[in-house]
Order: structure tokens, then C-alpha cells, then sequence
């Protein structure tokens, strides 16, 4: 997709796997002193599931920005 | 942390509960789709903006849309039940029951698709075998669309219901109005944006159950071990070696039905000719975007079972209760092979990632949602208003018309949704009605396509009268049961061999008919043929396209994938 001025849909997809990553992030963290009551729970996979959605993120927001591809 | 709020939990039972995070992470979803709703409504002014996304999209964008459409109705749900029910078995229908067909759709149907111009797939056997074929297309399609539209909807808040238990309404009324506000706005260029997103989405909120579930159960070979020990004397892992015998295996299927029946005509029938997913290949940007986009989808479609089906045999494997069928939950007081899914997110998934993992699914249903209504919005405008109520109008006037068609079709399907709730055996009526279609109208599609001499009689009575045996198989089973091992060739084939039997006879009929009334009437003279057929289409080379970038290669790598994986498998 490529007309003239439209933001890609990658960076849509950037930006909310950016923010689902906070997210998640912040309820692994929190999960280290409430675990959760789920099997498997000390494999804390809301922390580094959070860090790969905020990674992700980050590279699809910026890479696809429009304000860099200006 | 707190569970979060009384207005959604208006049912008594649920398995799980959602907590604040989980919550703020489903409503930016929902924030998310309806912003991409908004923001695209400035770029979609003209016809081919709104019904063909501006035919702009790349073979990426396109691919993934396409999956993403076919992801919705019900498959994650359903297929990892089927899993623990039926064992690895089920991935027939994502490997040999999608891959083939799909990359025949790339390499020989989409040419003619995309040379033709047509807007729909009932367009293009309009233009190949005139007004009458195309219409009872066009009508078939568009009333079983949007009916099924309405059954994912009722399902969709069905599993919002058991799983979250939230209030049915709600669930039905939040959805429609979310998906009808952007397809409303954006046509199928917000269509498509949406499903690329919701298809991310789904991997990234199913992915993980594999891998902490293949974590727990000890890697493939311990989950293979772990079900033999949970099933004595049943083998749920392996796909062909048990399909020699009807009796063998627990989907009572023969290797001729999986081959023949789902391989063949059931999936080249749906792949091929089901405007739901063809129409977005139809907006990549060119010829070759176009060929690719069915290819890349064949190519992550092969990895889907990865986080279906092996979350069905994980549990398998892991969980320490025994799953029945839907009859039996009332009586036994266990959970249903339906809810796998759900049970394995609430057994490995905590706060944050369950509200992903419950987006997941919800993304699956929307955009299977948004596809059956962006797709009846284009039939119904280009194939049945624009012929027969108004046929020389301004662009925005049929612009106009989709938008209130988008919106027709969700009041529709949410009409559709209430009468399953009062009736819920019209659900399997209505699956086996839009069945009985495709089978037939694949075997009309392929002839008008590849074969010069099929003409417009042939092609309008070879659809019907498949269309019609069909459906007099289907009646005949359901009047006498015992009719089933005619049909299916077998005393001990199950119901579901009898779907791929009766594809494949009604396929056939349309085929003999076709050839037979073809030769008894005259054909289109050359001239009417051109971009239509195989023989009369100028096909642009590739010669001076690098290989790597060649849609062939890519098929081919695909192709070698899939055996290697069969043969691994097996």
C-alpha cells in the first residue's frame, strides 16, 4: 500500500504490540510478587513475552513511522 | 489485582476471569480497529476504493488478508476441539484440505481473475457464462454469507459466554457494531488493514500456549508419550498411516475421502471460488502481487496447526480431566472439546497475557465477521443491485449503496444470530446449505476457465443440477441414515466422510452435466472468450523477473515443505 500520505498499516500494528508489551510487561513484574495461579507460572512468561511484543513493537513503530518517512 | 466489571459477567459460570490489565488490553483492541475505521474513511471515495481497496494492496498485505479472513469462522476454536477429538487428523484440513488449492488458485485461477477485472467471483462467471450463471451465484452466496455471518456471530458470544461470561447481547451487539463501523467507513480497504492486524494478533495470543504446553508435556516426544498413556490403544499422531480402513481411525474417514473428497474438491472448491477470500486477492496492486498473495498465505496456512491443532493434542497430553462432546456436557459435568482452547489459556496464561489470548480469539471472529460483510457488500452491489435495480448510476451512488449494504448485512446477520439462539439446529442446516454450493460451483469455475468449449447453458445447468444433488444427498442421509455407507461407499464411514463424499459427487455431477449439455448447445464465439479463458488470455511473462521473486518458485518451495511435513508426520 503505498498512496500518497497514508500511514502504513504496519505502524498501526507498531504501535498496539508496543502498548500490549507495556502492558504485559507490568503485569509479569507484578506477577514476581503475586504469581499468578497458572501452571508453569516461574517461567514468568508475562515478562519476556511483555519484552518480545515491546521489541516488536518498537521496531515496526519506528520503522514504518510516518513521521520518518516523511 | 482486581477482576474487572459487573456489566460484562452477567452469566453465573465461567472459565476464566479477566482482570484489569486483560480488560485495558481488549478495549485498546477495540479502540485500535475502530481508529484504522476512521482514519481509512478519507482514502476510500470511488467504487474500487471501497469494494477493491484501491486494487493497491501488496502480495503481503493481500496474503495475510486473505488467511486472516478464513481464520475467522470459528476455526481456532473449533479445529483445536476437533484436535482432541479426532487426534492430529485435523490437520488435513490446514495441509492437504488448503495448501494445493491454494497455490492452484495462485498460479492458474488468479490470472483470470485479475485479467478479467471482474469485482466478484459471481462477476467473472457472469461474464463467462452470462447473466443467468452469475446470478444464481450471486444469490447463493449472498444469502449464505451473511446467515453464516450471523452464526459466527451467535458462536462468537456463545464462547464470550461460557468462557468469560459475559451476556450474549452484548457480546453480539459490541461486535456487529464494531465491525459494521469500520467496514461502514472504510469498505474493504479497512477490511483488510484490520485483518492484518487481528492476524497478528492471533499469533502472538495463541503462539504461546505451544510453547509452555510443549514445555510442560517435555517436547513433542513427551507429549506423544503422555497421550499414549492417556489413551491406550488409540493413536492420535499420526496423519496417513491410520487411513487405510474406515475403522482404524477416530474420524471413521478412508485416505480416498481426505484425498479426493477434502484435497480436492472441498478445498479447491472453497479456496478457489469463495468470494470471501478470493476478493482479497483481487485487490493486490498487480498480476504478480496477486499470484503471491495465495502463495504466502499457503505458506503461513501450513504453520496455523501449529497454534490450532497442537493445542488440542497438548491437552491431550496435559490436562487432567477427559473432554467430551457437547451432548454429553449436561450430563457428565466436564468441559466440551470446544473449549480446549480457552482451557489451555486459563491453564498457562495470567494476567496480561490472557487478555491477549482472549483477543486473539475475538480478533478471529471479527475478521471472519468483516470479511462474510465486505464480501456480501460487493456481491450484492456489483451482482445483483447494479443489474437488475439501477444499471448506469454515478460511482458514489454505488459507493453509497455498499456502505448501507455493509450495514444491511450486520442487521441481518444479527437477526440470523437471535433465530440460531431460538433454534439452534439451523446451524448445521445452514453449514450444510453453503456447502452444497461450493463443491458444484468450483467444478463450473474450473471448466469456464480451462476448458474453451463450455458454454453458458452448460455452465448455468452443470452448477445447478450439482447444486441440487447435493442438496438430495444430504436429504437422502438425513431421511434414511443408513443411506450414509451409499454415499460414502462404507457401513462404517462417519459424518464426516459423508461431507467429502458428497462434495465429491456433487462435483462430478456438475462436471458430467456441464461437458454433456456444452456439447448439445452452441458456444461463445472467440472474441467474448478473450481474458477469460485458457487458450484465448495473454498471460504476461516473467521471464525478466529475478526467480526468487517469481510467484512458481515460491509455490515450489511450499510444495516441498508440505511433503516433507506429511512424510514426517505420517
Amino acid at each position: 500500500m503505498h498512496r500518497s500520505g497514508m500511514i502504513s498499516i504496519w505502524f498501526f500494528v507498531g504501535v498496539l504490540l508496543l502498548a500490549y508489551g507495556v502492558l504485559i510487561f507490568g503485569a509479569g513484574l507484578y506477577g514476581l510478587s503475586h504469581p499468578p495461579q497458572v501452571v508453569l507460572a516461574d517461567l514468568h512468561a508475562g515478562i519476556w513475552w511483555g519484552l518480545l511484543l515491546i521489541l516488536l513493537g518498537a521496531i515496526y513503530s519506528i520503522r514504518f513511522s510516518p513521521w520518518r518517512n516523511k | 489485582m482486581p477482576l474487572l466489571p459487573a456489566i460484562f459477567m452477567q452469566s453465573g459460570s465461567r472459565l476464566v476471569s479477566l482482570s484489569s490489565v486483560d480488560l485495558a488490553i481488549i478495549i485498546l483492541y477495540f479502540v485500535a480497529v475502530l481508529g484504522i475505521g476512521f482514519y481509512l474513511k478519507r482514502y476510500t471515495k470511488t467504487g474500487e476504493d471501497f469494494f477493491l481497496a484501491g486494487r493497491e494492496m501488496t502480495a503481503w498485505i493481500a496474503g495475510l488478508s486473505f488467511l486472516a479472513a478464513n481464520l475467522g469462522s470459528l476455526e481456532m476454536m473449533g479445529w483445536a476441539g476437533a484436535a482432541y477429538q479426532y487426534g492430529i487428523l485435523a490437520t488435513h484440513w490446514y495441509w492437504i484440505g488448503a495448501i494445493p488449492a491454494m497455490l492452484f488458485l495462485g498460479l492458474v485461477m488468479m490470472p483470470f481473475y485479475y485479467i478479467s477485472k471482474t469485482h466478484s467471483v459471481p462477476g467473472y462467471l457472469k461474464l463467462r457464462f452470462g447473466d443467468s450463471s452469475g446470478t444464481l451465484a450471486a444469490v447463493c452466496f449472498g444469502l449464505m454469507t451473511v446467515l453464516m455471518s450471523g452464526i459466527n456471530m451467535y458462536s462468537m458470544a456463545l464462547v464470550l459466554n461460557v468462557v468469560l461470561g459475559w451476556d450474549i447481547s452484548f457480546s453480539i451487539w459490541a461486535s456487529s457494531i464494531t465491525v459494521a463501523i469500520y467496514v461502514f467507513l472504510g469498505g474493504l480497504l479497512s477490511a483488510i488493514f484490520n485483518e492484518v492486524l487481528q492476524f497478528v494478533l492471533i499469533w502472538l495470543g495463541a503462539l504461546l500456549i505451544s510453547i509452555i504446553g510443549l514445555i510442560e508435556a517435555g517436547g513433542w516426544t513427551g507429549m506423544v508419550a503422555r497421550i499414549k498413556h492417556n489413551f491406550p490403544g488409540q493413536d492420535f499422531t499420526h496423519l496417513w498411516s491410520t487411513l487405510g480402513s474406515f475403522g482404524d481411525n477416530p474420524m471413521g474417514i478412508h485416505w480416498i475421502g481426505i484425498v479426493f473428497g477434502l484435497g480436492w474438491v472441498i478445498s479447491f472448491g472453497y479456496w478457489t471460488t469463495d468470494f470471501l477470500v478470493v476478493q482479497r486477492v483481487l485487490a493486490a496492486k498487480d498480476l504478480r502481487a496477486a499470484k503471491m498473495a495465495p502463495v504466502i498465505g499457503a505458506g503461513f496456512k501450513m504453520l496455523v496447526p501449529f497454534i490450532v491443532i497442537l493445542p488440542g493434542l497438548l491437552a491431550l497430553a496435559v490436562l487432567p480431566e477427559h473432554l467430551v462432546g457437547q451432548d454429553q456436557v449436561g450430563v457428565s459435568g466436564s468441559h466440551s472439546y470446544n473449549e480446549v482452547l480457552p482451557l489451555m489459556l486459563a491453564r498457562y496464561c495470567g494476567p496480561g497475557l490472557l487478555g491477549l489470548g482472549i483477543t486473539a480469539l475475538m480478533a478471529g471472529f471479527m475478521s471472519g465477521m468483516a470479511g462474510n460483510v465486505s464480501a456480501f457488500a460487493t456481491v450484492w452491489t456489483y451482482d445483483i443491485y447494479r443489474p437488475f435495480f439501477r444499471k448506469a448510476a454515478p460511482d458514489a451512488h454505488y459507493v453509497s449503496v455498499g456502505r448501507w449494504c455493509t450495514l444491511l448485512g450486520v442487521l441481518v446477520s444479527i437477526g440470523t444470530a437471535y433465530f440460531v439462539m431460538q433454534f439452534h439446529s439451523i446451524m448445521d442446516y445452514v453449514q450444510a446449505l453453503f456447502s452444497f454450493f461450493i463443491a458444484p460451483l468450483f467444478g463450473t469455475v474450473l471448466l469456464g476457465m480451462l476448458w474453451r468449449r463450455a458454454t453458458p447453458a452448460g455452465g448455468f445447468w452443470g452448477l445447478l443440477s450439482g447444486t441440487l444433488s447435493a442438496i438430495g444427498l444430504w436429504a437422502w442421509v438425513k431421511i434414511s441414515p443408513d443411506a450414509l455407507q451409499y454415499v460414502a461407499l462404507s457401513p462404517k464411514a462417519k459424518d464426516m466422510a459423508e461431507n467429502m463424499y458428497r462434495a465429491l459427487w456433487s462435483w462430478i455431477v456438475c462436471v458430467l452435466v456441464t461437458v454433456v449439455v456444452s456439447y448439445l448447445t452452441r458456444p461463445k464465439p472467440v472474441e467474448e472468450l478473450t481474458g477469460l479463458v485458457y487458450g484465448y488470455t495473454k498471460l504476461p511473462s516473467e521471464s525478466d523477473v529475478p526467480l526468487y521473486q517469481r510467484p512458481i518458485f515460491w509455490a515450489g518451495v511450499i510444495a516441498i515443505a508440505f511433503v516433507i511435513l506429511n512424510i514426517i508426520f505420517w
